[in-house]
């Protein structure tokens, strides 16, 4: 039986399988997985090596031993977990905080669900939000971007990470991003800090349209969120641009590109029809952008997908997907 | 049940349950009334000791006005002579607000610090109660010779790790407690 | 077996609060952040369980069946704040720790549970070796519970730690709480289905 719920297209008989469309995500990622290596030199490759290499082995492990059954790591969704992970981890993690967050993602977020198909939250978001909260000094070491052979890297913060401090010692938003130097060409082409997906949005961009391109995922999910995040840091930057970041600064840092173009869209894990996915993205924009405003943490994204992940299953009951041939 | 539910029956079970419980309680909150009482004498005492000079005779909670909220504060007195002073301070920290009790000796030189009560981060700013290299820094720390500021803000102050916010609201806390004690030392020089 | 003995037996395996019938889960995830807290948390509620079980088996056949709810309830409540005075005057560490969880026992579906489906309907003897057995079992899944969090997440047993600085903190959080729990409840009731 197919695992993988795919439902954007119908099914006449395509070469697609979940294999396929899992390598797709996986060359969607390598032009972001590359430019962080090349920015952040050999501890962001060993960072991600480790990932990719945990999250496969661990699977294969869990199925074959644990579970005795066939393993299931040639549909290739283990190194798209592996390699989501590392781009959501600061170049600086340790490997073993690695390893455990890849236990975190196959282990507890994957295969306890029941393994791909049954799982209701993002397994790569739900082994990075385990590791901020159990990790935080590993988990907010940020280096700034030095290049491949850098040797000593130094500590960068990210930009989120620097509004909300200079926020809470009573600075304003415009002397903050001045302080910093900010701006949005920066932002764009990755020579701010961050965790390695955060950095290269031009990269990840591209990979995301592939995937439209060859027709993996749909754009419904993204844009709203996209919409969403626009149109509520739009009003309050309106209202009080000293306190609140604009619309474009939400848009291009954090984690908010690999976020809606990898992390909303993955089909286990986000509604089925069309109308829900654009409930789901309303639903994520809506908290991140709260997070980010008004909560203690500097960047939402995490929480607010696993938090409307946990929506899924509700907005798959109350919108039912079309039934071709009917109506 | 064997018995009936009917109205006397069960307003007499009633009664009488609260009756005998209200008895129990009764007598056993005066058994213990008088160890609660030493207990929790005990505990103020220590945690008000934690941060004063050994010997001095400690006098009973004093109101004061500490970063422009209301507080309280003791008098350590030697021979009659107030020695030191502990001074409840609270500033906002990261998670919420964060209680110190402050103890600084009569020439403004502070002795020790210790956390009453805290919101921080697990790992971050909850290490601001067990940091050792943190919490020894206070010790002594002349707020006349060295500036009462993290090292971020041109200070003196060592920051706990990643947690900026929580050592800024400790300093702060310190900071008003160091003024709050100058205007008693002045309105006491002033009798 | 000795079925007076069973009756103890039953609550540590058979009919365990936490793993099996899945009874008072605020206390065993608000207070098993330790070895030592939970093993507190649990031997406070088996003294009231104890107590509860013996005085409610020795009125149930006086008490009209429309207010015995409310007749149980101020019973167990006393009991709790008799808990309350003797520890906050006798052993007030414990009481700092855990001072704010004790006057949750009241609502500790586990006492009036048991009052309930055992206490009411037994004597006095065989009420009390329940509350024991019941009451051992929570203390041992709480004890267990606060072992594990205590050890992957602040890297101790019982206090005494074995690495230097922090585990993972997740595990001293309320996560930590429901993922100990579950993967627990899980290996219990594996262990439980094969004997």
């Amino acid at each position: 039986m197919d695992k993988l719920l795919v439902s954007p297209n119908p099914h006449i008989h395509t070469a697609v399988s979940t294999r396929s469309l899992m390598r797709d995500v996986v060359i969607a990622l390598l032009p972001a997985t590359v430019v962080s290596i090349v920015f952040y030199g050999l501890s962001m490759l060993l960072v991600t090596a480790v990932s990719v290499v945990s999250c496969v082995l661990l699977e294969y492990l869990i199925t074959r031993f644990l579970l005795k059954k066939p393993s299931t790591i040639c549909d290739w969704s283990a190194s798209v977990t592996g390699l989501l992970l590392a781009l959501n981890l600061p170049s600086t993690t340790p490997w073993w905080v690695v390893f455990i967050g890849a236990v975190v993602a196959i282990g507890v977020a994957k295969m306890t669900f029941g393994g791909l198909g049954q799982n209701v939250f993002n397994p790569a978001i739900a082994g990075r939000v385990f590791l901020l909260i159990s990790f935080p000094t590993y988990m907010t070491d940020w280096k700034a971007p030095q290049g491949l052979f850098g040797a000593d890297a130094v500590t960068g913060a990210t930009p989120l990470g620097l509004i909300k401090e200079g926020l809470l010692q009573g600075q304003t938003v415009t002397g903050i991003m001045a302080e910093n130097g900010f701006s949005y060409g920066q932002m764009l082409f990755a020579n701010v800090g961050g965790t390695a997906g955060e950095i290269s949005a031009i990269a990840l961009l591209a990979g995301f349209v592939y995937l439209l391109v060859r027709r993996v995922i749909r754009p419904h999910i993204t844009l709203s969120i996209w919409a969403t995040v626009a149109v509520v840091s739009l009003i309050f930057w309106l209202c009080a641009p000293e306190r609140f970041t604009d619309p474009l600064f939400n848009l291009l840092t954090g984690g908010m590109i690999l976020g809606s173009c990898f992390m909303a869209t993955d089909y286990v894990t986000s509604p089925m029809s069309v109308k829900g996915g654009v409930i789901f993205g309303v639903g994520i924009g809506f908290i991140t952008m709260m997070i980010r405003y008004f909560g203690s943490y500097p960047e939402g994204m995490s929480f607010a997908i696993l938090i409307m992940n946990a929506v899924v299953p509700l907005l798959n009951m109350w919108f039912h997907q079309k039934k071709y041939g009917r109506d | 049940m064997a018995v009936k539910s009917n109205l006397v029956n069960m307003v007499v079970c009633l009664t009488a349950t609260c009756l005998v419980c209200a008895a129990l309680l009764a007598g056993v909150y005066a058994l213990t009334a008088e160890p609660i009482a030493a207990t929790n004498a005990a505990i103020l005492k220590a945690s008000v000791s934690a941060v004063l000079p050994e010997g001095g005779e400690l006098s009973e909670s004093r109101p004061i006005e500490v970063g422009g909220q209301m507080s309280e504060y003791y008098v350590s007195t030697v021979d009659g002579v107030p020695a030191a002073y502990a001074v409840k301070s609270t500033t906002v920290g990261f998670g919420g607000p964060l209680t110190l009790m402050v103890g600084i000796t009569a020439d403004g030189v502070i002795y020790n610090t210790s956390v009453l009560s805290h919101s921080e981060t697990p790992g971050l700013g909850a290490k601001c109660s067990q940091d050792e290299h943190f919490m020894a820094q206070w010790k002594g720390f002349n707020p006349a010779q060295k500036i009462l500021k993290v090292k971020k803000d041109n200070g003196d102050v060592d920051a706990i790790t990643a947690s900026t916010i929580t050592s800024r609201a400790y300093a702060l806390a310190v900071q008003n407690a160091v003024d709050a004690v100058k205007k008693i030392g002045g309105s006491e020089n002033e009798q | 077996m000795n079925s007076k003995l069973q009756l103890i037996v039953k609550g540590l395996v058979k009919d365990n609060p936490t793993f099996v019938l899945i009874l008072g889960m605020c206390p065993t995830l608000a207070t098993t952040t330790s070895a030592m807290n939970g093993l507190s948390m649990g031997l406070a509620t088996l003294f009231v369980l104890v107590l509860s079980n013996m005085a409610i088996s020795a009125i149930a056949p006086v008490v009209p069946d429309k207010v015995h709810i409310p007749v149980y309830i101020v019973v167990i409540a006393t009991f709790v704040t008799l808990l309350q005075f003797l520890m906050q005057a006798f052993v007030p560490s414990v009481y700092a720790t855990l001072g704010l969880f004790i006057p949750l026992i009241v609502v500790n579906c586990i006492v009036l549970g048991r009052a309930e489906a055992f206490a009411n309907k037994n004597g006095i003897f065989d009420s009390a070796l329940d509350g024991v057995g019941v009451g051992l079992g929570f203390t041992l899944s709480l004890t267990v519970i606060g072992m594990v969090r205590e050890i992957l997440g602040s890297g101790s047993v019982f206090g005494w730690k074995f690495i230097a600085g922090d585990g993972m903190l997740a595990f001293v959080m309320a996560p930590g709480a429901f993922l100990v729990l579950g993967y627990l409840m899980v290996l219990f009731n594996k262990f439980l289905a094969k004997k």
